[in-house]
This record gives structure tokens, C-alpha cells and sequence, in this order.
């Protein structure tokens, strides 16, 4: 097949310029490395871009959730510019590195946070046939690489020689390694469904999204990126009203920018996981295989626009959440995750594996519904037992507390109508 | 967690006596490795201008020492060369969440000293503005106290309620927040026609918001684990540090200037004091909610036994004449003259005035000479008290629990370093 312009420019409509390039140039040596450059330069410039969205999409969502206006002044009415007016003023401030800072490790940190941030979207599938790489291990690749990101936020904790950094950096230790457990054996229920550790064939399994299988699992999930991501009620790590900003305190100017950057990119990606193993990625009824009679994959683009909205309310809930909820103490969050998260997923694996066999095992022809009711059900049951168990141990904590005072002591009321003012008597 | 109970085990080391112990920062004592932090006095949770010195083992409170006196502003000292209208303007410096409780004690006190008392208007007025007062310093309290514990729409919602009190105080006063609005002898002026629409329109929209506040904190069970069993105080130690007000009655003591000592004729209004025995940072979160709701009721029979009648008592060495008659009557003329030069004398004596502030007992010691001036004026404000109590509550603590009960005690710094 020979070089067309117009057909080259159409191919970039329908999302198939890649398939397009390996048939014309598919013999050429230098094709492959030379799409794999434009592919990461392309992604790491939009997924950056999409912070300036994203981080605007937050302030206005949030303003409007607490009844207030949000930015109003550059760029309209609307404050479009103000994340564009926010970086030219970090990029023009001086950047200070605080005396007795290990430099090399204060300098690395915001770099390793912002590369492995940017990394993971190498795996991500994001229309039919657009992905990165598809790599056959493509959920060991993400573990592997958000792991990585614990790192840059140690070294700055460390590296900037202040207290709260340090207190900061212990925090995000203690909470990402400890949430990272039940975000992985949630990660596995997708894998063990679908058989692979492929995000492209994990969502071409999904003719139905996993969440309606095991959506107690989607949960947990959820709830493990909001602390992976360091997400209200998570957000102990740059707690602002107890140890300031954290990790991030000694950062000035654009060095700030990248922290805020990788936390923004590592929500896109989080958030695009999500929609991507339980909640059918790019699928759309079907829709996202349609071609059109002169070979126009019109479903691409509604596969990657799919997506994008799937991200999107994924997103919303975050700033929902954000908006609602309190934040968590250090050993609340622990034991929120080692006594419920963690015994919880297991369990759910463990689960899913065995009705995954048995239904393998003793009914093979079984339809995807019907697949999917048996998982459904089991995790309804799994959901009331726990509910049950959680109600108990709370009643069981109120009668112990309400127990017998243990000889306090009560001053005397003041007034002659003690009983008409005392709302509540001591014992 | 369990909190020492010994309130001498705790305040075994000053500022000054950890400063010196920790020099740089790192201290091995025995076995013990602890670190010294200093939160503030530019920290976003310590309310102002508070330093507080923690003796860290991890994130567990070893050691706590507030350490104040960032704020001073040397009010006292400037009063005693004011006279006493003029001393007045100073008082809404303190306790600048609530600045018409402070108003009120200074002019209650001056008026005793001088022996009169307001108008029944004026004190129905009153009334209802400290209570006024009381609810929106509530609400900045249970803002910022939401704030800290990272429930971030709390404080605008909440934010938004305290604007509108601030509306009717700049109808009333001319000004929002340093209003100034008590005088000796009665009040700047009589109330504009608009505040009692305004005033009921807040009492009908009010309980709903109080309702909503709940929703987003007491029933949120994140919220319950940060409060509840956290920096516990017991009644006998609340006691014995002199901690008033909801901080006091949080810890189960019933004590309320206001049905104690009523002044200002509380003794006329049904409203209850709520008390809850836990002592924890819950239970003065559930007193000052509840606060709210009392005040509205207090507010709500203050507007519906509103006495007509002058706001001012009829006495022209205290009272400036009405602007009217300056026009046309030659002794207004001197009285005002009289007035704004020298002031009035008050006689020799001293006296001792407390009123229920948002934050517990105001109280205003008050000496004259017999001159225009007051020879000392001494404020017993409630913040600085309920402050000394911060260590026995924040030892063994997390540093997270150290930000609740410093939101739980509600201190002002203006108050604490006057």
C-alpha cells in the first residue's frame, strides 16, 4: 500500500494512524522505534496538558459543591486560563533549596514522581487498537511502576531536611505501601476474571463491566486509589491543617508545579484504571467495533470518548469525596485498611477464584449473565455478612463504652432549677 | 489511647525549659529518641499566631507547650489612657470573632462603676445582639474546627450563615465585625427598621442549617472516630485549670455566667445550658451545636418581648444629646462639649463584671480614680484560661488529635495576647 495524504489525515480522525503507518511503512526498520517516540512525545505532552483541565475542572467543580464561584478572572467569565496563569507565576518564581537539604535527593524527588506518574499511561488502552504498548503483563507493569512513585515522595520527605517533610514522608510510607495490598488482590479479581494480565484483553473481555461481577471489589478498589493517590479522606500525607503541605513543604516555584503535576496525572491514570478493569474501558455497547462501509472505524473514536467519560465521573467522585468527607487519622487509616480492606479483598479473591473454577468446572456453557449473576450474588452475601459483622462489633464497642461510669467526678449543679438546665445528667 | 490523668505529670517543661533541652531539634533521653516541633506561630491550624512546642516520639505527643504572646497588643495598658466611651473601640480588638460580648462586659462593667443601669430596650438589645454574636463566632468556630479535621465545605457553608449575621451587625453598628455598638448609659442608637425582618428571617432559615452542619459532621463516622475519646479533660481537672464556658460544660460542670450571674436580665429568658459528661472533643462539639439552637431561642423571645421606649438612660453626663437638639438648645451644646473633651468622671472604686462569652467567662475588672480615665482595666478572657488546659489534653495524643482540640477549645489570639 502506497503513501495517500487524505487517507493518512483520515486515518487521524478514526484513530487508526498507527495501523495506517504499519501498512504503508510496516517493512521499515525504523518504523517501530520512530512510532514509539511520537507516541510517548504525544501522551506525555496531553497528559500534561490535561492538567491545566483537570486541575481547573476541580477548583470549579469544588466551588460550586461549597456554594461559591471559583475562578472568575483570567480567561472569561469562566476562569479558563487560571491553571495557565498558575504555572507562568510557579515557573517565573525562584526556586529555593533550603539550607542543609540533601540536594541530589531534594532535586530527584519531584522528577521521579512526575516520570512514574506519566509512565504508567504506557500501558493504558485507549480506543480499540490505540494503546502504547500491550504488553501481556500490563497489571504487573502498572503495580511495578506505582510503586516507584513511593519513592519520590520519601526522597522529599527525607531530602528536604524539615520536620514536617519528614512527618510527611513517614505518613506516605505507612499509607501507600499499606494501601498498595488490597489495591493489588482488587487489581487481581479483573485478572482472574477475564484470564489475563493484559489491560487491552481485560477490556475486550469485558462484554459486561466487571463492576456489575464484583462490584464490592470495584469499591474497595476505588477506595484504595483514593488513598494510593493521596485523596481526601486520605490526604494525610499533605495534610494542610496538621503538618502543613507534607512532603512538598520546602518546594517553591515550578518544583511545587511538578509535585502538583504527578498528584493530578496519577488521578487521570488511577481514575482511568478504574473505568478500565471494572468498568468495560473503552466499551460502549459494542459500538466501539463499529466500521463504517468505506472503512471508517467510527467506533474508535466512540470508544475513546467512552472512556473519557467513564474518567470523568470516576474524577467527579473523587472531588465528591473530597468535598464531603473528613480526614482520617494515621491509625484509623491503618486499621481501616489491615482490618477490613485487606481480610475483605481477600476473602473476595479467594471467592472469585473458586466460583471462577467451579463455574469453569461444572457449567461450561454457562452464558456471560449468567457468570456474571453468580458473582454478583456471592458478593451481595459477602457484603450483608460483612455489614452484619461491622454492626455487631459497633454495638458491641457503644455498650462497652456506655458501660458503668468508673466513679467520676461531677461538680455539684449551680441553680436552683438544675433540672430545667440540665440537659443531660452526670451519674 | 489513654491520656494521663495526672494533671502534674504533665506540665513538667516550659517553653523555655524545652528549648533548652532540645537545642537543634534531636534529643536522646535514655532510651527515648524524641524530636521537637515547632508548630507555629505561622501554622494554618493554631488559629492565629499560636506556637506550640511538641516533644514528638513519632507522632505521638510526649510534651506540649503553647507559647504565646505573638499578638500583644498592649490593650490593657493603652486603656488606662482612654476614657472609658473611648476604651470601648479597644475591647472589639480581643475577641474579634465575638466582638459584642466584649463590648458588653467593658460597658456593663462601666456602668456598674458608675452606678446606673440601661433602658430595658437597651438590654433586650443586647441581649440579643451578644446572641447574635454567640452564633456566629459558633459558626467560625465549627468552620475552622471542620477545617481542620479536613471537612473543607463546612467552613463555607458555615461562612456563608456568619455573613449574614454580619449583614445585620453592619445595619445595626456600621460595621461588620468592630462594631462598637454598646455605650455607657445604653447603645450608639436605636435599631433600624429593617432588623427585625432580617433577624426573623434568620431565625427561620437558621435551624435547617444547623441541621445541615450535623449531616455533614456528627453523622459522618470518619468525623466520630476524630472527635470522640479525644483530648478528654475530666470535670475536676476542667475545674481545677478554670476552663469555662462550652470547653467547661463539655466536661459535664454546669456553669453559665448567664443563669449563674445573670446580668443584662437573662434571668428573663427560657433557654437550657447543655451539658455532656465525655469531657472529649465531641462533647464540646455537641455543646456548642446545641448553643446555637439555644441562642436562637434566646434571640427569638428577645425579639418578641422587645420593649419600646428610649435605648438610652436619661442622664446628659453619660448619654451625648440627640444631634436634634444641639441645634437649638445651648446646655446639649455644653454637654456634648463636655463629652467629647473630658468625658465623664467615675467615682473611685473598682469593680468586677463577668458575661457568658461564646468561649466561656468574659470578665472585666475595672478600677476609676474618680477621673475620666480608668486607673487599671484588667480582662479575665476565657481563651487564655482554656488554653493552659491544652497540654493535659494533647499528652499521648497524635499530632492530628492536637489540631481537633485546638479547634475544640476555640481560642482566639487576639483574646489571649490583649
Amino acid at each position: 500500500m502506497s503513501f495517500n495524504l487524505i487517507d493518512f489525515l483520515l486515518s487521524f480522525l478514526d484513530m487508526t494512524v498507527l495501523d495506517y503507518a504499519n501498512e504503508v511503512w510496516g517493512d521499515q526498520p525504523w518504523l517501530s522505534p520512530l512510532l514509539s517516540v511520537i507516541y510517548i512525545v504525544v501522551i506525555a505532552t496531553v497528559v500534561l496538558l490535561l492538567v491545566f483541565v483537570v486541575g481547573w475542572t476541580e477548583r470549579k467543580v469544588l466551588a460550586r459543591m461549597q456554594d461559591r464561584i471559583g475562578p472568575n478572572r483570567v480567561g472569561g467569565r469562566y476562569g479558563m486560563l487560571q491553571m495557565v496563569a498558575d504555572v507562568v507565576k510557579m515557573m517565573t518564581k525562584e526556586v529555593i533549596i533550603p539550607a542543609g537539604a540533601d540536594r541530589w535527593a531534594y532535586l530527584a524527588a519531584p522528577v521521579v514522581s512526575l516520570a512514574t506518574s506519566i509512565l504508567l499511561f504506557a500501558v493504558l488502552p485507549l480506543a480499540p487498537g490505540v494503546v502504547g504498548v500491550n504488553l501481556p503483563s500490563g497489571i504487573f507493569y502498572v503495580m511495578a511502576i506505582s510503586s516507584v512513585s513511593i519513592v519520590g515522595l520519601l526522597l522529599a520527605g527525607w531530602g528536604s531536611n524539615n520536620k514536617y517533610a519528614l512527618l510527611g514522608a513517614f505518613r506516605a510510607v505507612s499509607q501507600l505501601v499499606s494501601y498498595e495490598v488490597p489495591l493489588m488482590i482488587t487489581l487481581l479479581v479483573p485478572v482472574i476474571l477475564a484470564g489475563t494480565l493484559s489491560l487491552v484483553s481485560i477490556v475486550e473481555e469485558q462484554t459486561i463491566p466487571y463492576f456489575f461481577y464484583v462490584p464490592l471489589a470495584g469499591i474497595i478498589f476505588f477506595i484504595s486509589i483514593l488513598a494510593e493517590t493521596g485523596r481526601s479522606p486520605f490526604d494525610l500525607l499533605e495534610a494542610e491543617s496538621e503538618i502543613i503541605a507534607g512532603f512538598h513543604i520546602e518546594y517553591s516555584g515550578m518544583y511545587f508545579g511538578l509535585f502538583m503535576a504527578a498528584e493530578y496525572i496519577a488521578i487521570m491514570f488511577m481514575s482511568a484504571l478504574f473505568a478500565t478493569v471494572y468498568w468495560g474501558g473503552y466499551n460502549f455497547f459494542g459500538l466501539e467495533d463499529l466500521v463504517l462501509a468505506n472503512g471508517f472505524a467510527i467506533g474508535r473514536p466512540i470508544g475513546f470518548i467512552s472512556l473519557i467519560v467513564k474518567i470523568a465521573i470516576a474524577f467527579f467522585i473523587f472531588m465528591w469525596v473530597r468535598a464531603t468527607l473528613p480526614r482520617f487519622r494515621i491509625d484509623q487509616l491503618l486499621d481501616f485498611n489491615w482490618k477490613l480492606m485487606v481480610p475483605l479483598s481477600l476473602v473476595l479473591l479467594f471467592v472469585v477464584v473458586l466460583l471462577n473454577k467451579a463455574i469453569d468446572v461444572y457449567a461450561p456453557g454457562i452464558t456471560e449473565f449468567g457468570r456474571m449473576s453468580i458473582h454478583l450474588l456471592s458478593n451481595v452475601i459477602i457484603g450483608i455478612v460483612v455489614l452484619e459483622i461491622m454492626r455487631r462489633r459497633a454495638r458491641r464497642k457503644r455498650e462497652a463504652e456506655e458501660g458503668p461510669d468508673a466513679g467520676g467526678w461531677r461538680m455539684e449543679p449551680v441553680l436552683a432549677e438544675s433540672d430545667e438546665t440540665q440537659l443531660a445528667h452526670a451519674d | 489511647m489513654t491520656l494521663s490523668t495526672d494533671p502534674d505529670a504533665i506540665q513538667e517543661l516550659t517553653v523555655e525549659e524545652l528549648r533548652a533541652k532540645f537545642g537543634t531539634g534531636m534529643e536522646i533521653a535514655g532510651d527515648e529518641e524524641y524530636m521537637l516541633l515547632s508548630m507555629g506561630p505561622q501554622h494554618p491550624s493554631t488559629h492565629g499566631v499560636l506556637r506550640l512546642l511538641l516533644e514528638l516520639d513519632g507522632e505521638t505527643v510526649v510534651n506540649l507547650a503553647p507559647d504565646i504572646g505573638f499578638l500583644h497588643t498592649g490593650i490593657e495598658k493603652t486603656m488606662e489612657s482612654k476614657r472609658y466611651t473611648l476604651g470601648l473601640v479597644l475591647t472589639d480588638r480581643m475577641d474579634y470573632l465575638s466582638p459584642m460580648s466584649n463590648n458588653l462586659g467593658y460597658i456593663l462593667a462601666v456602668e456598674k462603676l458608675l452606678g446606673v443601669e440601661a433602658t430595658p430596650r437597651a438590654q433586650v438589645i443586647r441581649v440579643i445582639l451578644t446572641e447574635l454574636a454567640r452564633v456566629s463566632s459558633h459558626l467560625v468556630w465549627l468552620g475552622t474546627h471542620a477545617l481542620d479535621l479536613a471537612a473543607m465545605s463546612v467552613f463555607l457553608y458555615c461562612f456563608r450563615e456568619r455573613e449574614y449575621i454580619l449583614d445585620i451587625f453592619e445595619m445595626v453598628a456600621g460595621q461588620r465585625m468592630m462594631v462598637s455598638y454598646f455605650r455607657p448609659g445604653g447603645l450608639w442608637r436605636d435599631l433600624p427598621e429593617e432588623f427585625e425582618p432580617a433577624v426573623r428571617k434568620f431565625l427561620e432559615f437558621m435551624p435547617s442549617r444547623i441541621a445541615d452542619y450535623e449531616a455533614l459532621t456528627k453523622n459522618n463516622p470518619i468525623w466520630l472516630d476524630r472527635t470522640k475519646g479525644v483530648g478528654v479533660v475530666s470535670a475536676e481537672q476542667a475545674v481545677a485549670w478554670g476552663m469555662t464556658g462550652p470547653s467547661l460544660r463539655g466536661s459535664g460542670v454546669n456553669w453559665d455566667i448567664r443563669k449563674a450571674q445573670p446580668y443584662s436580665g437573662y434571668e428573663q429568658y427560657d433557654f437550657d445550658v447543655p451539658l455532656e459528661t465525655d469531657g472529649d472533643v465531641y462533647a464540646r462539639y455537641r455543646c456548642r451545636m446545641e448553643e446555637m439552637r439555644q441562642s436562637l431561642r434566646i434571640i427569638e423571645q428577645g425579639l418578641d418581648n422587645l420593649p419600646d421606649g428610649p435605648v438610652n438612660i436619661d442622664d446628659p453626663k453619660i448619654v451625648p444629646p440627640p444631634r436634634s437638639e444641639l441645634g437649638h438648645s445651648m446646655e446639649a451644646v455644653i454637654h456634648h462639649f463636655k463629652l467629647w473633651t473630658e468625658g465623664f468622671d467615675a467615682p473611685e472604686g473598682f469593680v468586677y463584671q463577668s458575661v457568658e462569652s461564646p468561649r466561656g467567662e468574659f470578665a472585666c475588672y475595672l478600677r476609676g480614680d474618680g477621673g475620666p480615665k480608668p486607673a487599671r482595666v484588667h480582662f479575665r478572657t476565657p481563651s487564655y484560661v482554656n488554653l493552659a488546659s491544652l497540654p493535659i489534653m494533647s499528652k499521648g495524643a497524635f499530632v492530628a488529635d492536637v489540631v481537633a482540640i485546638i479547634g475544640s477549645i476555640d481560642i482566639v489570639l487576639g483574646e489571649i495576647d490583649r
